[in-house]
């Protein structure tokens, strides 16, 4: 379709910018084109390990078939952005591209480490497309792999590099896993589930060095306590930051993200930013696949005019530990307080729903499944805990003849 | 501070490479194989028994062997590893070949069986002592047929051991395709009774409404026989559309039929090999139903001949039943339904032919309580669901838009909640809940 409007233009094709550009399609029949560097289709970014791992093919982690594009009209261009100015935005290959509208949603890169060794051949990151391909590339030949990080992706990275056998030691620099989200006794179950898979999970290790075979190539990772651990392959999975390379070129306030409002407004006119590269104006970030969905949803209602601010929702994530997965829903804090109420079903199901003055405030689970829109409503209703506790198999939602966990399970520490 | 080294317990999961059990497994399984192609020439006619036995339950063996210290190694439902690499279940080199090997295999059976006598002569004995009568080409197949899905069964039980659903259902499908698609019809062959299968039903096995078939039924004047007529009617008109309404057409494709006894056991390896495009969809529709249509007039027609002697229609009817047993009766459903799974999924005879599906399918979409409901906004996109979907559903394209799915073709065998990883799915067929 030819058009002399401009275009509403969004720089990155993950889950924001491909999010803000279904919605906005179906809000508005103006122009829109998405800009990405990385790949030719949006995919699941969490989807990249089911890859490496040989669950699906590339094209099964691509939601939409090659067609959705077209018939959405979409226009999906391969090529980067280098900095924007005054309504135009300035490609790598040195034409430019004028845009009514401009969304930033680049995403995060990996956050820098300082210690030694960083940027050693054998030393990789994994958060983008191009990370997988290396990654396969090196784990053919890879014997022993070191991960360093005690978050998300390094339990991942970890689950990865186990499926091709390769002896994998896990450094992690808090004293329990994860310690940063949840108590030691929520931990136990994660770690264990971790050494189960034949993963040695190193706590308490803080890197010293990535150590050179002297010809440029990793050889070992060593800790400040002077413990060494062989390496032909490291994985620094500690972290990730906003990715705010864009912005920087163009003169946009930056701090740690790309600062906006509550309508994801950044300081130049017409320009918006969402997703993880964002920074609200009280410093918060976030960094989950659902919040940068959400973030999408709510700018192509604030641009269309439906609303004024992005919409305030209960916190809400999952994530998987090998086989153990986990839920959250509203706010669970690492140390919930005395009212908590924590229902074992054994060393690897639980349940803890925090309790405020006998209110439920949120519920997070391990091994068991949830059904979130049962447990949100809670929250908003402010349920007494013993109603939730009364009602407990209409928040559960494994698969049907499962073991139900019930108020026997509970545990009273 | 010093840095805390967990111990690896000694029960740790085992790294995924063949162990020696599986190379011996391999090596039986051709061998049998080998033995049993043999033999159709005639080789081992003294020895009948021995040559059944090698044949047959060193293969058996021989698969179990191959199978289930690989799903022994699988730690949850969802464990998928390598299965886009593997040659035989993502259509290399040894998935054609075994895809060509089965599809000869019908072929033979249907329109060679001359090449078979000797195989079916080895089975004589068996034949004698379940069914007092000579063994036939399809004592043959049926006896092949049941050991396949009690040895594949046997995978799936190991395989899936983590989910209860799977356990139950498998038990079901290996149960009734033994009991009554097998032993059942083999005792009333003893007993002098014409061999009747109590789980399928019109459309599926279409001849058992004809009138020829229900007259005949009807006037033996046998209690047992007379029952049977108005149980088969009964579970076609009446007790299908009420168990559909209450479970969603699984309660038959998944837990009963013995297609699906297969597809769920032999085809489960296969699974992934669905087309899941918007394009196969548009076709499947358009066969399917057509089948369930072609299936449904041709009844009609027999009947309306039936009731005014043979004057609407002539000879047509006759002509039109034939062409349905030859094309979807034998070319679909077996040859093309079975010889290729590797090719297309363990399901391509249920979602491209089967007017059994299309009818229940039918029931379910527009009055059945069944649907697999999307856990909020919890979906990741990753699309395992889609990809392990044997009906080639795009699963995903519901769940990550927070829609329930009721889909005409969905099996309900529960796989895509088990692949999930971040707990989206599950099936119900409870009232709808607050």
């Amino acid at each position: 379709m030819v058009s002399s409007q401009l275009p509403i233009l969004i720089i990155g094709n993950g889950v924001a910018g491909i999010t803000a550009a279904r919605t906005l399609r179906k809000l508005t029949q103006k122009p829109i084109v998405v800009v990405s560097d990385e790949a030719e289709f949006f995919f699941s970014r969490p989807a990249l390990m089911y890859v490496f791992m040989g669950h699906m093919a590339w094209a099964d982690i691509e939601p939409y078939e090659s067609w959705f594009w077209e018939k959405n009209r979409i226009d999906l261009r391969f090529a980067r952005v280098q900095h924007l100015e005054e309504g135009r935005a300035q490609l790598s290959d040195g034409s430019a591209l004028p845009f009514e509208t401009c969304i930033i949603a680049t995403g995060s890169r990996p956050r820098q480490s300082s210690w030694p060794g960083s940027d050693l051949r054998g030393v990789h990151t994994f958060v983008s497309k191009s990370d997988l391909e290396q990654l396969h590339e090196a784990a053919t030949t890879c014997r022993d792999a070191v991960v360093i990080g005690g978050g998300l992706i390094g339990v991942e990275v970890a689950e990865m590099l186990r499926s091709r056998n390769i002896n994998v030691t896990f450094l992690v620099r808090e004293e329990r896993y994860w310690s940063s989200v949840i108590p030691a006794h929520e931990s136990e179950i994660i770690e264990q589930e971790i050494v189960r898979h034949g993963v040695q999970l190193c706590l308490a290790a803080e890197v010293r060095s990535i150590d050179d075979d002297e010809s440029g190539r990793v050889r070992s990772v060593t800790t400040t306590c002077g413990h060494t651990f062989p390496a032909d392959l490291v994985v620094r999975t500690i972290g990730v930051e906003p990715n705010t390379v864009v912005a920087d070129n163009s003169g946009i306030f930056v701090r740690r993200g790309i600062v906006v409002d509550n309508a994801f407004r950044t300081s130049m006119p017409n320009v918006f930013a969402i997703g993880d590269c964002c920074e609200f104006e009280d410093g918060t970030v976030e960094q989950l696949w659902y919040t940068a969905r959400d973030h999408g949803e709510d700018v192509a209602n604030i641009l269309t005019g439906l609303t004024t601010s992005r919409r305030k929702r209960h916190f809400y994530n999952s994530a998987k530990f090998f086989d153990i997965e986990y839920q959250v829903f509203g706010d669970v804090p690492r140390m919930g307080g005395n009212e908590d109420v924590v229902l074992k079903q054994d060393d690897r199901r639980l349940l803890r729903i925090h309790v405020d003055e006998g209110v439920v405030r949120g519920f997070h689970s391990f091994g068991l499944r949830l059904r979130g829109e049962t447990c949100l409503r809670m929250i908003d209703e402010r349920s007494n805990i013993e109603d939730v506790l009364q009602r407990l198999t209409s928040i559960q939602f494994d698969a049907e003849f499962s073991q139900r966990i019930t108020s026997h399970d509970r545990l009273y520490v | 501070m010093n840095i805390v080294t967990l111990t690896i317990p000694q029960e740790v999961v085992q790294s995924n490479v063949p162990s020696w059990l599986e190379r011996l497994g391999a090596a039986l399984t051709t061998m049998g194989a080998i033995v049993f192609v043999l033999g159709s020439t005639g080789a081992f006619e003294t020895v009948p028994i021995l040559y059944s036995v090698i044949s047959l339950i060193v293969s058996g063996v021989g698969i179990l062997l191959l199978t289930v210290p690989a799903g022994l190694r699988v730690t949850s439902s969802s464990m998928n590893t390598n299965v886009m690499r593997s040659p035989v279940r993502r259509r290399g080199l040894a998935g054609w070949s075994l895809g060509v090997a089965l599809t000869l295999f019908y072929i033979l059976l249907y329109w060679f069986p001359e090449t078979l006598v000797h195989v079916v002569a080895s089975l004589e004995p068996l034949s004698r002592l379940i069914r007092n009568s000579p063994a036939d080409r399809w004592f043959l197949y049926g006896t092949l047929y049941t050991l396949a899905v009690l040895v594949f069964g046997v995978r799936m039980l190991v395989r899936y051991r983590h989910s209860r659903y799977h356990l139950l259902r498998t038990v079901s499908l290996i149960t009734a395709q033994l009991v009554f698609a097998y032993l059942l019809p083999s005792f009333l062959a003893a007993m002098g009774e014409p061999e009747l299968y109590v789980h399928y039903f019109w459309p599926l096995k279409y001849d058992y409404i004809f009138p020829s078939s229900l007259s005949s039924m009807w006037s033996s004047g046998e209690g047992l026989t007379q029952f049977f007529a108005v149980w088969t009617v009964a579970m076609t008109v009446v007790i299908t559309p009420i168990l559909t309404y209450f479970y969603g057409k699984r309660w038959y494709c998944s837990w009963i039929c013995g297609c699906g006894a297969l597809a769920e056991t032999v085809g489960d390896p296969f699974r992934q090999n669905a087309d899941t495009s918007l394009r196969a969809w548009k076709i499947e529709r358009w066969m399917v139903h057509g089948v369930l249509l072609f299936i449904t007039v041709v009844t009609v027609m027999l009947w309306l001949d039936h009731v005014y002697d043979n004057v609407v229609f002539g000879s047509l009817a006759q002509r039109l039943k034939d062409i349905y047993g030859f094309v979807i009766g034998a070319m679909f459903s077996g040859v093309i339904g079975v010889g290729f799974y590797p090719i297309f999924g363990s399901r391509v005879w249920c979602r491209f032919g089967c007017p059994m599906a299309a009818y229940l399918g039918i029931l379910q979409k527009y009055m059945s309580r069944f649907r697999i409901t999307t856990n909020g906004g919890q979906c990741i996109s990753c699309g395992n669901c889609s990809t392990y979907c044997e009906m080639g559903i795009d699963v995903r394209a519901y769940a990550q838009r927070g829609e329930n799915i009721v889909r005409a073709s969905c099996v309900g065998c529960g796989v895509c909640a088990s692949v999930c990883p971040r707990g989206v799915l599950r099936l119900e067929s409870g009232a709808k809940q607050r």
